[in-house]
């Protein structure tokens, strides 16, 4: 469903990665891992929109995406490293801001969109803390809720276990597996490789498979 | 007492210039330094370079000359504006460069996580400001901002040097002419009053916005 040719990004003189191939299909759960600094993030920041390649396109469902426009924001949710809630909403706010505002979903629908999501996630009784008052697990949970309540078709993840310790890191991969059976694709960007082979059916080694120069 | 009673109406009556400079001054220099910070991040250097003069000249000079230039400077080249408007223009435009400045600071502290996070939930940059990142710059500005609002209550006495009868001037004239410094005295508990006003009410806002961090 999403398919990815011939990418290539460079910041400068410093070429990221070239010709770089890639199709995550439907339902199933991708990890991409690789050493750090070889430009796992910048693939994500390409893939959700933040900012453009410098060359190569991205279909979702065999359309072609104009990368420089909003084709692809909504398309797929991005759940930061740092999370990058936002700290003035409470976690209701985070979660419902993007379906009233983007979507124009009315407070009430989208607050009981969230308030299941919440339940799902087990953080129904967190609703009306704002991130400072949470731990980074919990804060990660919220940012996956926040990314679930745009209904994207696909989530991705930018290193999820990072920071988290043992208990946190098998709640993640627990999340994970929930979304993935209720059909969630997803991606999931790591350098844990017990973690990514515990989780996802396919792996992608960045290194391997991105010609450098 | 019976001498305070005679002579407060007199000052009193000062208080709708100081007051009124004032408050306009607010309404107008805080929307034109919230453009003039974002002018300050443009992508064009001729536009930087323009604002950074602006402040560097505003900032640089006293706001006495600034008054006194606009009111009898531009007078003599054909430019006349009643004593009132001048003052008030020069108040805005002095004020601007100063809450720029401050505006500039609490925008650089927004991470920029919180831009990509925006821009992956699909939002407008309108919506972005507005919505998200204004709020966060407000509560780190505040602090210095109330600095401002209280430097502002006390130059607006500079208002009596085009003629325009504020408290200052009103206390000055019954000091003058009754020989007595109890008008000075009542004046400065006037300005006290402000200030303290304007300080605890800004106290409370800050209180209000400590709910999240």
């Amino acid at each position: 469903m999403l398919e990815i040719k011939s990418l290539t990004k460079s910041y400068g003189d410093n070429l990221i990665f070239q010709d770089l191939d890639l199709q995550v299909h439907q339902g199933e759960v991708l990890s991409i891992v690789g050493p750090s600094g070889i430009g796992k993030t910048t693939l994500l920041k390409i893939m959700t929109g933040i900012e453009p390649a410098d060359s190569g396109d991205i279909f979702i469902d065999g359309q072609l995406v104009n990368q420089e426009g909003r084709d692809l924001q909504n398309k797929i949710g991005l759940i930061f490293q740092d999370f990058n809630l936002f700290p003035n909403y409470t976690v209701m706010g985070n979660i419902t801001l993007a379906p009233i505002n983007v979507n124009k979903l009315s407070a009430a629908k989208s607050q009981k969109e969230a308030r299941s999501l919440l339940t799902t996630l087990g953080m129904a009784d967190k609703a009306d803390l704002y991130p400072y008052q949470l731990s980074g697990g919990q804060k990660q949970r919220v940012a996956i809720a926040r990314a679930l309540a745009m209904k994207p078709q696909i989530i991705a993840y930018d290193e999820p276990t990072s920071g988290l310790d043992e208990v946190s890191t098998g709640q993640v991969a627990e999340v994970i597996k929930t979304l993935k059976d209720q059909g969630v694709t997803q991606v999931v960007i790591t350098h844990d490789q017990p973690f990514a082979e515990e989780i996802s059916d396919r792996v992608f080694d960045f290194a391997k498979e991105v010609a450098r120069v | 007492m019976n001498y305070i009673i005679q002579i407060l109406p007199g000052i009193l009556s000062g208080l709708k210039y100081t007051l009124g400079v004032f408050f306009i001054t607010l309404v107008g220099s805080i929307p034109l330094g919230i453009l003039v910070s974002l002018g300050l991040r443009s992508p064009y250097f001729s536009i930087r370079w323009i604002l950074n003069a602006y402040i560097w000249v505003m900032r640089g000079t006293p706001l006495l000359l600034q008054l006194i230039f606009i009111y009898y400077g531009l007078s003599m080249v054909g430019i006349t504006f009643p004593r009132f408007e001048a003052a008030v223009i020069a108040f805005i435009i002095n004020y601007a460069a100063y809450l720029a400045e401050i505006f500039r600071g609490g925008l650089q502290a927004i991470p920029e996580g919180q831009y990509d996070a925006a821009k992956v939930l699909g939002f407008s940059r309108r919506q972005t400001f507005f919505k998200i990142i204004l709020p966060q710059v407000v509560k780190i500005v505040v602090p210095s901002f109330g600095n401002e609002a209280v430097n502002l209550v006390k130059d607006t006495s500079l208002i009596y040097v085009i003629g325009l009868g504020d408290i200052l001037r009103a206390g000055n004239i019954a000091a003058s002419r009754d020989v007595t410094l109890i008008p000075y005295l009542l004046v400065g508990i006037l300005y006290l009053a402000m200030t303290g006003l304007v300080t605890l009410l800004l106290r409370r806002y800050e209180t209000r916005l400590s709910v999240w961090r």
